[in-house]
């Protein structure tokens, strides 16, 4: 055990003192992606923790809006520091989600995901009605970006450090989740829902709860994402980056915490690589999408092992 | 007074829209409890052959709409052969699937038709109707009202009278029973999708002189056709079609005297207050687990 954890303590700390020196050799931008990467990286890992009870929701992209406009709002109305909304981000979409917890958990499947599409899209819309606080399709624009000390934070590298720290906490913290008894606990509902309530376990309640922390961290993403761009529209949080967040998801592989980062960073790079053909983006996903999920619904994580057992059927087949 | 009865008879019109694009949904789902994400661009595809054949090519109107049928109808059969029936036993695998054949449709239409302004088709039918001098119904509407309230009694006449439609409704009440009956699940999961893609490219090409065509009109398709279909109650053809009239007046009332905005988020406020309350919608019935 001691060697394991050894192993991955020092593969970790590899990846950060990596990642740490690795904007230095980029162009600019590809500063601006690394940025939007490692963002991405806590809205996959924040959504798997909601689909550990086994739902699957569409609107984890709406609540990374609910605290992108929380922040904006709360530091261009009422110059509230970026060090204070950031956390208020997150609270904001944990309440919502907490608020909407409770109609949307009457539903299970296909209703909760069916329910969870329309409210989320039923919120977009009204930022986009409402034009008073919202700014309606074209948003808020010109949001501050954090002070501390004399840092620039319209450079990408401060700002990439500041996300690097932020998201490496968060992702921590929702690994030690995962992995607490409230992780295993949903784990179990997911998988032995009965089982699980008849020793006595409140399955709605960690259905909410997995829901509403997922919701709050996405909410902190959302807040990093805007104070970078300087803007916030709803076009951000539309149906089309819910579907990326579920290709990430299921690319990476949803059954282990690293395979759905995986799938971020891998079709990210892929992505940055398919700028030349703008156009045909969309296809290419999409057939990425049906492939997978058609000869590899394990995800990426599981290819070393379809790979090894495509040899072992070789090898038994020459004896 | 005027613009009420005005608001009633366009809402009424509408309705013919929203029950062909619903139809198709319901019907898909009930035989083969899919969730076909990518139904609002099998309309999207109907319209842009209007598009391309008829307004670009100057092909008789008819002629476009039976191929747009044809041409959609191809592509349902397409997925479910390809991607619904491998995933037979995941539904979400086959949503999932479904969500990449939307992408694969907008970026087809796209190449197709080029960015830019969304397209407009000059409407075939000339002219308008009055009657009793203020209320005006475009001729082109009234075609498409009857060619929908005509292709919506079809389907219920196959659906209730012959043996294939019996099937049809076999299957989505209780798969396996339909199975024990001899009933060949597989190509009865054909028909359903069959019908349910023509009537959604009928849809399409139908609304093409009505309404901007443009590779993302799939979208809002698709979200009345799941308003239609939670609030009718899934897997019931009949609740859909009362759903669809339904929601239809309340969206043009809404849209006449708000804005289409607050008519769309109160529809969708209105079918997850459906789900809560009463998920089975206005015609659906308990299903044991």
């Amino acid at each position: 055990m001691n060697a394991s954890v050894y192993r991955t303590a020092v593969l970790i700390a590899g990846l950060l003192i990596g990642l740490t020196i690795l904007p230095h050799f980029l162009k600019y931008h590809q500063q601006d992606f690394l940025i939007f990467l490692t963002i991405n990286i806590l809205v996959v890992v924040s959504y798997r923790l909601v689909t550990l009870t086994g739902e699957w929701s569409l609107i984890h992209a709406v609540m990374m809006g609910v605290g992108a406009y929380t922040s904006a709002l709360l530091s261009k109305n009422f110059d509230i520091s970026f060090w204070i909304t950031l956390p208020l981000a997150g609270v904001a979409a944990g309440t919502m989600a907490a608020l909407l917890s409770y109609p949307l958990f009457r539903m299970t499947q296909f209703y909760f995901l069916i329910g969870s599409f329309a409210t989320g899209e039923a919120i977009r819309l009204c930022w986009i009605q409402f034009i008073k606080p919202f700014g309606g399709t074209g948003g808020i624009s010109a949001i501050p970006s954090p002070e501390l000390l004399d840092i620039d934070f319209l450079e990408p590298i401060p700002y990439f450090y500041l996300v690097l720290i932020i998201v490496t906490i968060c992702v921590f913290l929702l690994y030690r989740i995962e992995k607490s008894r409230i992780g295993l606990t949903l784990h179990a509902v997911h998988w032995k829902g009965v089982l699980a309530e008849s020793v006595g376990v409140n399955t709605w309640n960690y259905r909410a709860l997995a829901f509403i922390v997922g919701s709050l961290f996405v909410g902190i993403a959302g807040a990093l994402k805007v104070h970078y761009i300087g803007t916030v529209a709803p076009k951000q949080f539309d149906i089309g980056f819910m579907v990326f967040i579920l290709i990430w998801v299921i690319v990476g592989g949803y059954r282990t915490f690293y395979g759905a980062m995986l799938g971020a960073v891998v079709l990210s790079v892929l992505d940055e690589f398919l700028r030349e053909v703008n156009q045909l983006r969309p296809a290419i996903y999409g057939i990425t999408l049906i492939f997978f999920i058609l000869y590899l619904s394990g995800g990426l994580e599981r290819l070393p092992q379809k790979i090894g057992s495509i040899f072992r059927m070789r090898k038994q087949g020459n004896t | 007074m005027d613009l009420f009865i005005q608001t009633i008879v366009n809402g009424i019109i509408q309705s013919g829209f929203y029950a062909l694009a619903s139809i198709g949904l319901v019907l898909v789902f009930g035989v083969m409890r899919v969730v076909n994400f990518a139904h609002g661009e099998l309309v999207m595809v109907g319209a842009y052959t209007v598009w391309l054949v008829h307004a670009q090519h100057g092909a008789p109107y008819l002629f476009t709409v039976v191929l747009a049928i044809i041409l959609v109808t191809g592509i349902g059969l397409v997925m479910e052969r390809f991607l619904f029936r491998p995933m037979m036993n995941d539904p979400l695998g086959g949503l999932i699937c479904s969500i990449g054949v939307l992408f694969i449709l907008q970026v087809i239409a796209t190449y197709v038709g080029g960015e830019g302004p969304s397209k407009q088709v000059p409407p075939p039918f000339e002219g308008t109707m009055v009657i009793m001098d203020s209320i005006r119904i475009p001729y082109q509407r009234l075609f498409s009202i009857c060619v929908s309230a005509a292709a919506l009694v079809t389907l219920w006449y196959f659906l209730t009278r012959s043996t294939l439609g019996w099937a049809v409704r076999a299957v989505s009440m209780d798969r396996e029973a339909a199975a024990l009956q001899g009933i060949s699940t597989v190509r009865i999961s054909m028909v359903a999708i069959g019908v349910g893609a023509a009537m959604a490219g009928l849809a399409g090409a139908l609304m093409a002189p009505l309404t901007n065509i443009n590779p993302h009109m799939g979208h809002n398709v698709i979200i009345t056709a799941f308003i239609v279909t939670i609030v009718g109650g899934i897997g019931s053809l009949p609740g859909a079609v009362i759903a669809a009239v339904l929601y239809a007046l309340f969206h043009t009332f809404v849209t006449t005297y708000f804005s289409g905005t607050i008519a769309t988020i109160s529809g969708l406020l209105i079918m997850v207050l459906v789900l809560i309350v009463r998920p089975t919608g206005i015609m659906g019935h308990r299903v044991s687990e």
